[in-house]
């Protein structure tokens, strides 16, 4: 009996054989009944068609037969006696970019296809975009058709390392590949004969095996208030629990916890389940809280540590998917938003740019948002809403805006941030400043904790691939149970550095303080991992220097990535810019970059092999 | 903010299968009792209605489920299943609305053919006049998408307009568990907490927590025909055709559904665990092979749902 749940959403353009694969992995799971077989085998022989239209299975209703096309997302169930699946099949069409939204909002695992005659796509490349903005934690690219190109290594090979050059410039942490015939059955559940050349597992193997218990935060404790049970009947006087579904960390029966917005404390005095007390509760638990102390708590109130407690604002920075085909975007105007289980009146501040998601390009000049339409906004709420960025956790970093006129969900947002640059005052002055010595050692700090600091220091051009690794670096330190954090050079440009510039006394300013930044993260016990091109040899070395100093570890870790291949990603469109002449001083064309003279790793251009580097120095 | 906890993710953190799927819905029906002011649970006394009150028990224990339960009565019953019915929600303390199909055929509301021709259809006026009288804004269906195809395009929350119909091309997007149950007076909601569940899903969780069943899902001796490839039981509501062999069989029921129109399949399985084997080992959709309703056409659900039916 199959033991663990995988949700896997499915993409791709029209023809490139989406809906027979999933024919296939049904039919060979045997999870097609006889009964729709002879229904889809009868309406093939109508339309005339010789083969048996496996896609005929997904493809519900009227209109999608009568059009030959999926509209809208279908749900699709099989299991193997190691897991049961759950797939959200949606349509490849551009125009229907919010149902692929949609199905990846809740995927483990997403599933892209490509003809292996027509290679990688603008709607491949759309796809594995919107995978990476919805936080996907894994995704698989199928070169499907490899019968048709006479399962030829060297058309698999150029179509995989084409897609994974774009995949660089996404934040996908997990990247399969695997070449198919979906018709001929190949690689798709057996091990294909014709292609003896491929060493890795058929895609059912990759779908069983694939590890998502670690896709969960289980770091940062959340537990949004659902609804508030109080029996009122003899038995149960007094008893007023707290139900709702865990969405982050493990809450253990005696921990101290705080609810926000009052943030009055208490302790967990009993976790219920219909089945009786547990000890512990994790996500996806549904559960009800018992507290020692009788606080005023309801629903949209949100349960965390007084010690880890998320954002708590009325104004922060989210990328949007429009939804709405009968209204656009508007600023200034009422909407209702739904963020955990908690309802808010809320504008949109500002529209600050659409994201073309075929050339990643950011329109500052764009006014609106229409359906299928990508933007970065600035969203300002009535009451306060307790948030994490998307990225650390996507149930509380997650919202729907309805629009009050028709009741219809018009857009989906992904919180990035509160975004709010701070205005730095410039002294450093420490003259006058005495140490104050903490009365912990390191020893006990680190030991009492599990803990170890340490530094990793990427150093890189822009578009070199540096944050890219650090992000994976950091979320697979930090699934194993690990405290690390990213400090990535641009996102401290807007609170931090926000008063900096890029001049070359402004950049050994950025380079000193992240260094300082990262050095005081590693003596509380994590490992800061530090993504900044920091070009200058003699202000790395005065980072590593004062590392030396504490006695805290550092490595120097090179991104050498060559500057034809960044300026071929720019992710930013930074190089175009400084081609352009829009910008000077951009490091590798305006401005010197100096590569380490002995850094302590030179990273594989390959990711996860970098990944592995990287984890490597610190044992 | 960034801090200090000795979380270390392990084996003893992990759900199962059926444990996702349990608490995915009791966080949808709880959503459901949060957000809206008069909720109602259809149930009929089929295995998905139980399962589904079953979840409802457990979402708000140790209080009492805090919403009645409806019956769309077409008339054409099993008695075991009436008998459960009421013993279920005596037993539980629920309030239980019977809409029926009988009661708007006596009042000249429903017209029909004849005494004995399937009610399934009929069951929408009733329900739809059942939530209108009642006022319910929100009602919870036993529905699954496994079930069927157009089943399989339903959401969650599934709006219906003030004349209880589905527009299948205009439905809500619905993203990680934030559900939009907004609606205007008159209209409501359709919610379907066990969506995710697959036949073999629920007989496995009701299995697993002992859940009481109407004996006829259970194999039993009992006369039947076979009739167009339904092996339908011999009683009032099945005049014999003529020439019909009548044979006495080992069979159960799969659905439980307007009594001229569900028919058993032969089985052995006694208690739940032959259940599942069986259930596993079959070849046949539970629709396909028990009910004449959904054999008429490729979108005889689609449009059936779309004038309001369950």
């Amino acid at each position: 009996m199959p033991s663990e749940l995988l949700r896997i959403a499915t993409a791709g353009s029209v023809d490139d054989g989406k809906s027979t694969l999933i024919g296939r992995l049904l039919h060979d799971t045997k999870s097609i009944f006889e009964d729709q077989l002879e229904s889809i085998e009868l309406t093939s022989q109508k339309r005339g068609n010789e083969q048996t239209d496996l896609a005929l299975l997904t493809d519900g209703l009227r209109a999608e037969r009568e059009q030959g096309i999926t509209i809208d997302v279908a749900h699709r169930y099989f299991a193997t006696p190691k897991r049961k699946f759950v797939i959200a099949d949606t349509p490849g069409h551009i125009q229907y970019t919010r149902n692929m939204v949609t199905g990846a909002s809740n995927a483990n695992l997403a599933l892209l296809l490509v003809d292996a005659r027509k290679g990688v796509l603008e709607q491949t490349r759309r796809h594995a975009l919107l995978s990476s903005l919805l936080r996907v934690p894994h995704l698989v690219l199928c070169v499907n058709k490899m019968d048709l190109v006479d399962y030829d290594e060297a058309v698999y090979d150029e179509i995989r390392d084409e897609f994974k050059s774009f995949a660089a410039k996404l934040e996908i942490t997990d990247l399969g590949f695997v070449p198919i015939s979906a018709l001929e059955g190949d690689n798709v559940v057996d091990r294909s004969l014709n292609m003896p050349w491929f060493d890795g597992q058929p895609l059912l193997g990759h779908l069983e095996d694939v590890h998502i218990a670690s896709d969960r935060n289980l770091v940062d404790n959340r537990f949004p208030v659902q609804y508030v049970i109080r029996p009122q009947t003899e038995e149960h006087r007094d008893y007023r629990g707290f139900a709702g579904s865990v969405v982050g960390g493990i809450f253990k029966q005696g921990d101290e916890v705080m609810v926000l917005p009052s943030r009055r404390t208490s302790t967990i005095a009993q976790i219920d389940t219909p089945d009786g007390a547990v000890a512990q509760a994790f996500p996806p638990m549904a559960v009800t809280m018992l507290l020692e102390d009788e606080l005023d708590v309801s629903r949209g109130d949100m349960i965390c540590r007084p010690t880890n407690q998320p954002t708590a604002n009325r104004s922060f920075e989210a990328m949007i998917c429009w939804f709405d085909e009968t209204t656009s975007l508007r600023t200034g105007i009422p909407y209702q938003l739904k963020h955990t289980s908690k309802w808010v009146a809320a504008e949109v501040e500002e529209l600050r740019y659409q994201l073309d998601v075929d050339t990643l390009h950011r329109d500052l000049e764009a006014e609106t948002l229409e359906v299928n339409d990508i933007g970065r906004i600035r969203v300002h709420t009535t009451s306060p809403l307790f948030f994490d960025e998307y990225r650390l956790n996507r149930n509380t970093g997650s919202f729907i805006l309805v629009d009050p006129a028709t009741d219809l969900t018009v857009a989906a947002g992904m919180i990035i941030g509160t975004g709010e640059a701070v205005t730095g005052s410039h002294s450093i002055v420490a003259e006058n400043i005495t140490f104050h010595p903490s009365k912990l050692s390191r020893e006990e700090r680190w030991g009492t904790l599990d803990t170890g600091g340490a530094t990793i220091w990427m150093t890189g051009l822009s578009g070199s691939g540096k944050s890219t690794i650090a992000t994976a670096v950091e979320h697979s330190l930090v699934s194993s149970g690990r405290f690390a954090y990213m400090l990535d050079g641009d996102n401290l440009r807007h609170g931090l550095n926000a008063d900096l510039g890029f001049s070359e006394e402004d950049r050994a300013e950025n380079v000193r303080r992240v260094g300082e930044v990262a050095r005081i993260l590693a003596e509380s016990g994590t490992v800061s991992i530090v993504s900044l091109v920091s070009p200058y040899a003699a202000e790395r070395d005065k980072v590593r220097a004062a590392h030396e100093e504490a006695g805290i570890p550092f490595f120097e870790v090179f991104v050498d990535t060559p500057l034809e291949e960044c300026e071929k990603r720019d992710p930013k469109g930074l190089y175009a810019k400084a081609r352009a002449g829009e910008i000077t001083n951009l490091t590798g064309v305006g401005a010197p970059y100096e590569a380490p003279a002995s850094p302590n790793l030179v990273t594989d251009p390959d990711l996860e092999t970098a990944v592995r580097q990287v984890l490597g120095l610190l044992g | 903010m960034e801090e200090v906890t000795k979380a270390r993710p392990s084996s003893a953190v992990e759900l199962t299968d059926l444990d996702t799927l349990e608490a995915e819905s009791i966080h949808i029906i709880r959503e459901v009792v949060a957000e809206f002011e008069n909720p109602v649970m259809l149930f009929s006394g089929g295995k998905d209605s139980v399962l589904m009150l079953h979840l409802a028990r457990k979402a708000f224990a140790p209080a009492p489920v805090p919403f009645p339960i409806m019956h769309v009565d077409t008339g054409h019953n099993f008695p075991e299943v009436i008998e459960f019915r009421d013993r279920v929600a005596s037993e539980h303390g629920l309030r239980l609305e019977v809409a029926s199909v009988q009661e708007l055929i006596d009042a000249g509301r429903i017209q029909v053919g004849h005494e004995l021709e399937s009610r399934n259809r009929h069951q929408t006026v009733a329900l739809l006049e059942g939530i209108q009288n009642g006022g319910y804004d929100a009602v919870f269906g036993g529905g699954r998408r496994d079930e069927e195809k157009a089943r399989a395009k339903e959401r969650v929350f599934s709006f219906r307009d003030k004349f209880g119909q589905w527009d299948p091309k205009n439905q809500r997007p619905e993203l990680w568990n934030l559900f939009n149950g907004r609606h205007r007076k008159g209209e409501h909601i359709r919610v379907f907490p066990i969506s995710d569940w697959t036949e073999l899903d629920v007989w496995r969780y009701l299995a697993r927590e002992q859940v009481d069943l109407p004996s006829i899902y259970f194999a039993h001796e009992r006369e039947v025909v076979d009739f167009e490839g339904l092996l339908m039981a011999v009683n009032e509501f099945f005049p014999l055709p003529e020439g019909a062999q009548v044979e006495r069989l080992m069979v159960r029921y799969r659905t439980v559904g307007d009594a001229t129109g569900t028919g058993a399949v032969r089985s052995e399985a006694t208690h739940y665990e032959a259940v599942i084997e069986e259930t596993a080992a079959t070849r046949i959709t539970e629709r396909g092979a028990t009910r004449g309703d959904d054999r008429f056409s490729e979108a005889a659900m689609e449009d059936r749902k779309k004038e309001g039916y369950f």
